[in-house]
């Protein structure tokens, strides 16, 4: 199966959507059940996440029990929560064979907090898709953020 | 309000309120800079984070730029990082390693050692200048104890290892983890703005009251992973028991019953079966090193140190040094490390960030809801002209130990803070009177 970067984009620009409109749920469909997701330090991009202290380090069970948490009106860091909506362009397939495909994505993140300033996330999505059956699968999604420290981006509570 | 009552500290009438003035006044944290911040002993760094000679790390510290580094002889400097000519900064890389600091602006060039080495078109300069006066400042004072490194800005301070106090058995505690006794920062920062006064954070960090309610859905994902959460015992509110303590000059501590797994070394289901064997090896030799009722101590309890006036050691579901500085009333910098042992293999390490990213930091399951209470504070302190005073009061009725869900470490901090901003030993007793 020859995945071109069209159907990259379709699929990037729906996870996106499915993220933005809090639909964490059907973000989850998107994932393989061994997904990984990863925000490396700002300070360390390249560190290893077993020796480098991560943003967030989440394997598939942490990933459904922050969803469980994003959930929850107890998680106050996001409850309301915020608007966010992601522009995602310069998409690139890197590489592909049988049954794998990495790709690389510009992307920014505006978050609109009542009462707080616009906090713009800018990085690279690298994501790895399994080639299923049902379609593109995501293995691994590594979000880097270009910024030299998170400084006045503050947290990230919400799925980047 | 008279300049001077920011703390109504009352003990005959259980009274202890802290004025919301000193959480949102321009004028207080100018008055923060001086008394407090240019006085203490402020954390600068640790020492793994320096190895050979020539190494540097830069950071801003009490607001000035500090060039922190080994010089050619192994020895760690602080050097303000500032042009002798005209100010610039010096280094302007976060670290590296170099054999001489050039400043771009006018070329003027610095050795390891923080020398003046070279001066372009030195002929220039009338025969008073003297080069050997011109090499970079050294901070007055610059001082460590085990391995963590500290300045101060007032030549006249009290040693640093009379400052630490009590904090220095708790700083030890931390440090016995490591068999050789030499812990290690890992790489990887995590450098974050909250948009509240520093003082927030300081109560914050070793406040287990607002455990149970801000913390509710890392309660719930820490028992849904399979950790054992039993019910409070007859008078607590937390699902074991501890102790809030003073340690002197302000330092204080809640010391606690581990019940959240630790990494050295209490096991929880989060680690996974395949750890077991690992984390009883580590405890074995903590027994062996430290004997029983010590190695107890440093494996089943956690414990969130405040050194005063703005450093935390968090020994809990991992080991993590947070320093943070003001940037305004209502703004703070953030910086967060990791900290395990030399020695730690790389499962071992592997586990230890893992479990820290469980709670700690800006994409943990914790720090967020944190930072979001210390926001809305700071939002609510837009009423300090109608509602004048915070409530710290909890336990001051009580004789003899005081839960870590009463607030007496948290007193301590705020006496000591009030000590040097009322430049007064017994504050307390003139606020009490004026109330």
């Amino acid at each position: 199966m020859n995945v071109t970067r069209s159907d990259v984009e379709d699929f990037l620009y729906n996870e996106a959507a499915l993220l933005d409109e809090w639909r964490l749920d059907e973000w989850l469909d998107l994932l393989t059940d061994d997904c990984v997701y990863r925000v490396p330090s700002n300070d360390a991009p390249d560190g290893a996440f077993t020796n480098t202290l991560y943003t967030i380090a989440d394997d598939i069970a942490r990933i459904k029990a922050r969803i469980v948490r994003l959930k929850s009106r107890n998680a106050h860091a996001e409850f309301p929560h915020s608007r966010i909506r992601r522009l995602i362009t310069n998409v690139r397939i890197l590489a592909q064979d049988d049954s794998r495909l990495s790709a690389v994505a510009n992307f920014v993140v505006y978050r609109f907090r009542r009462n707080e300033d616009v906090r713009e996330y800018v990085g690279t999505y690298h994501h790895t898709f399994s080639k299923t059956p049902a379609g593109l699968k995501i293995a691994e999604r590594i979000v880097r953020l270009d910024a030299m420290e998170l400084a006045s981006l503050g947290s990230v509570s919400f799925i980047l | 309000m008279s300049a001077r009552t920011y703390v109504i500290d009352d003990p005959e009438r259980m009274t202890f309120k802290v004025n919301r003035r000193t959480l949102v006044d321009e004028h207080v944290l100018e008055e923060e800079r001086r008394r407090i911040f240019d006085k203490c002993w402020v954390y600068l760094g640790h020492d793994s984070e320096l190895h050979a000679p020539g190494d540097f790390r830069t950071r801003i510290v009490c607001g000035r730029p500090i060039l922190f580094c080994k010089g050619t002889d192994g020895s760690v400097r602080a050097l303000l990082n500032s042009c002798r000519h005209r100010a610039a900064l010096v280094c302007r890389e976060a670290a590296g390693n170099a054999k001489r600091h050039v400043c771009f602006y006018h070329g003027w060039v610095y050795d390891a050692d923080g020398n003046l080495a070279i001066v372009p078109g030195k002929e220039s300069y009338p025969p008073t200048f003297d080069q050997s006066k011109f090499g970079l400042t050294p901070v007055p004072r610059l001082e460590s104890y085990r391995d963590f490194w500290f300045v101060n800005f007032d030549a006249d301070a009290m040693p640093l290892v009379d400052y630490l106090a009590g904090a220095k058995e708790y700083i030890d505690l931390v440090v016995d983890q490591s068999p050789s006794g030499r812990m290690e920062l890992i790489q990887g920062t995590q450098e974050y703005d909250i948009a509240a006064n520093w003082k927030l954070l300081v109560e914050n960090s070793f406040d287990d009251y607002h455990l149970l309610s801000t913390h509710a859905t890392w309660l719930k994902y820490i028992k849904d992973a399979g950790v054992e959460i039993q019910a409070p015992a007859a008078g607590h509110l937390l699902p074991s028991h501890g102790v809030g303590k003073d340690l002197g000059n302000g330092h204080a501590v809640i010391d606690n019953v581990n019940f959240r797994g630790r990494p050295v070394a209490r096991w929880i289901p989060i680690y996974g079966e395949a750890a077991k064997p690992e984390i009883d090896a580590i405890r074995t030799e903590l027994v062996q090193r430290l004997g029983e009722e010590r190695a107890a101590r440093v494996a089943d309890t956690n414990r969130n140190l405040v050194v005063f006036p703005n450093l935390v050691i968090n020994d809990g579901s991992s080991v993590t040094i947070r320093s943070f500085h003001p940037l305004a009333p209502n703004r703070m910098r953030v910086t967060a490390w990791a900290l395990g042992p030399k020695e730690e293999s790389a499962s071992a390490r592997a586990r230890r960030l893992d479990s820290f990213l469980t709670f700690y930091g800006p994409g943990g399951f914790a720090t967020p809801d944190d930072v979001e209470a210390l926001e809305c504070v700071q939002a609510g302190l837009g009423t300090f002209r109608e509602i004048e005073w915070s409530e710290l009061s909890r336990g001051i009725n009580k004789t003899g130990e005081q839960l870590n869900t009463d607030e007496l470490h948290l007193r301590a901090f705020w006496r000591q803070w009030n000590k040097h901003m009322s430049g007064d030993s017994q504050p307390h007793i003139k606020a009490a009177a004026a109330e």
